[in-house]
């Protein structure tokens, strides 16, 4: 069976980190899988581990009282779930479901956070590579918001 | 197809064969010439109809019809696109045309087919040539962008295409609800996901203007080099042989060198608004 940290290595995200920064990471974290229909996790809830899609698909839904959830993205094989474990408050903000039977690596985010204060070099590294993530998912959402479908 | 001047300008007489209809907004027209036969038209192509007594507005090609007439595939936004859409069975349309630049062949290399909404209608025919042609081709992708699981169009068609093994399909929507298996997310992000060699591939993309710079930006981003990327150009025009200046984009007018543009042709006015 391979190890967490050669697993990790052979997502894309992590391509290229040394092998110290992988054994780092894989320090935190941990195979799961989930079947479809499964929560991740749920809004609200503290956003202490988040994921990294090895295999399937996950739906991210918001509910809005008396109506039915409304998926606003689904995300699949080398993507990361979930980035309020980054910012204070660290909880989630919407709804995290398997879409299909999902296999990924799940980080938990209190440890990930711990090794980048005590060094930061591995921190600006890890922001490094999560920023452009996170910031072209708002360049993604604002397209999405400009409903360009709609009638002339 | 080389139109003189002065044949331009006269439409020709078409009767409507077949309305089918795709969405509660949306027809595609199946055009029968009255006498003779239609003219040749590439893919990317469009024709100027006239619906009598209303106007004449720019409408691509969407297909060419087994019985050698034009299909058209219109959405109902004004009066002119209105008119058309209702028409029935046997009525009248002017047709002008076929005008314009068509999409490149690309034999050899990779295609990648990004549409969003409904851009597919002007990438329809592209899609079916390679199809047709599948041995001439790379590896072919077609990402598709639509704003719900209810509003897509030509759906049948995208499941016949989603079933053959030799094409890559992924379509997306904008927001759903959890009964849509599909993906959720804008057309662009689909590019990362999709296979192909960027030096070898040749992208043609067609849909709102918003959304084709998020998709030149993702293709750029993929390693396509701007030669590589083709779009079609749609904003509105009147004449279509490039007199009125109605669809002046910089130093081009659409009519004329478009509406199928390469990118690093236009790269520098893309994101100029329009008149
Ligand atoms: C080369 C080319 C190919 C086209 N192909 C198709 C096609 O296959 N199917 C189809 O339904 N339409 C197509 N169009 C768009 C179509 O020509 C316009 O929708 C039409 O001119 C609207 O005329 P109208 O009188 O119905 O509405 P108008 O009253 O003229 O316009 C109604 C609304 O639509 C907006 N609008 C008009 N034209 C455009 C445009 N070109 N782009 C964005 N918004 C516009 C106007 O700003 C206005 O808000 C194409 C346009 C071009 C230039």
């Amino acid at each position: 069976m391979k190890s967490l940290d050669s697993l990790l290595r052979e997502l894309p995200f992590f391509a290229g980190l040394d092998e110290e920064h992988a054994r780092l990471i894989a320090g935190c974290a941990r195979n799961c899988r989930f079947e479809a229909g499964q929560y991740l996790f749920h809004e609200g809830d503290p956003a202490d581990e988040f994921f990294l899609i090895r295999e399937g698909r996950v739906a991210l839904d918001v509910v809005a009282p008396g109506q039915d959830p409304i998926v606003f993205s689904t995300l699949g094989e080398g993507e990361v779930v979930g980035a309020s474990w980054l910012v204070p408050p660290y909880r989630w903000m919407f709804d995290a479901r398997a879409a299909s039977p999902t296999h990924a690596l799940g980080i938990d985010a209190a440890c990930l956070r711990r090794k980048c204060e005590e060094d930061h070099d591995f921190g600006y590294l890890m922001m490094k590579r999560f920023l452009p993530v996170f910031v072209k998912r708002l360049h993604a959402t604002r397209l999405q918001m400009f409903d360009v479908y709609r009638r002339g | 197809m080389a139109v003189s001047r002065q044949n331009a300008l006269v439409p020709a007489l078409y009767r409507v064969g077949e309305v089918y209809r795709e969405l509660p907004d949306t027809v595609t027209l199946r055009l029968v010439p009255e006498s003779g036969r239609r003219p040749p038209c590439a893919p990317g192509q469009f024709n100027m109809l006239y619906a009598f007594g209303v106007g004449e507005i720019a409408i691509s090609i969407s297909g060419e019809a087994a019985d050698e007439g034009f299909l058209h595939t219109v959405r109902e936004v004004g009066a002119v696109s209105t008119a058309l859409a209702r028409l029935a069975v046997g009525a009248s349309v002017g047709v002008r045309g076929p005008y314009g630049t068509g999409w490149p062949a690309a034999q050899g290399a990779d295609v990648i087919f990004v549409a969003g909404g409904l851009g597919l209608a002007p990438l329809r025919p592209a899609i079916r040539r390679v199809l047709a042609e599948r041995r001439h081709y790379g590896r072919v992708a077609i990402l598709f962008g639509t704003r719900h699981p209810a509003e897509m169009l030509y759906r049948q068609e995208l499941e016949q295409w989603r079933r053959r093994l030799d094409v890559d399909v992924s379509v997306t929507v904008d927001h759903a609800d959890t009964l849509w298996h599909g993906n959720v997310g804008v057309v662009p992000a689909l590019i990362p996901r999709a296979t192909f060699d960027p030096n070898n591939s040749v992208a043609l993309v067609c849909g709102p203007e918003v959304m084709m710079r998020f998709t030149v930006s993702a293709l750029r981003e993929a390693g396509v080099p701007d030669e590589r990327v083709y779009l079609s150009m749609e904003r509105n025009m009147k004449c279509a042989t490039g007199l009125c200046g109605h669809c002046q984009f910089g130093p081009e007018f659409i009519c004329m060198t478009g509406p199928v543009m390469r990118f690093d042709r236009i790269a520098s006015l893309f994101s100029t608004r329009e008149a």
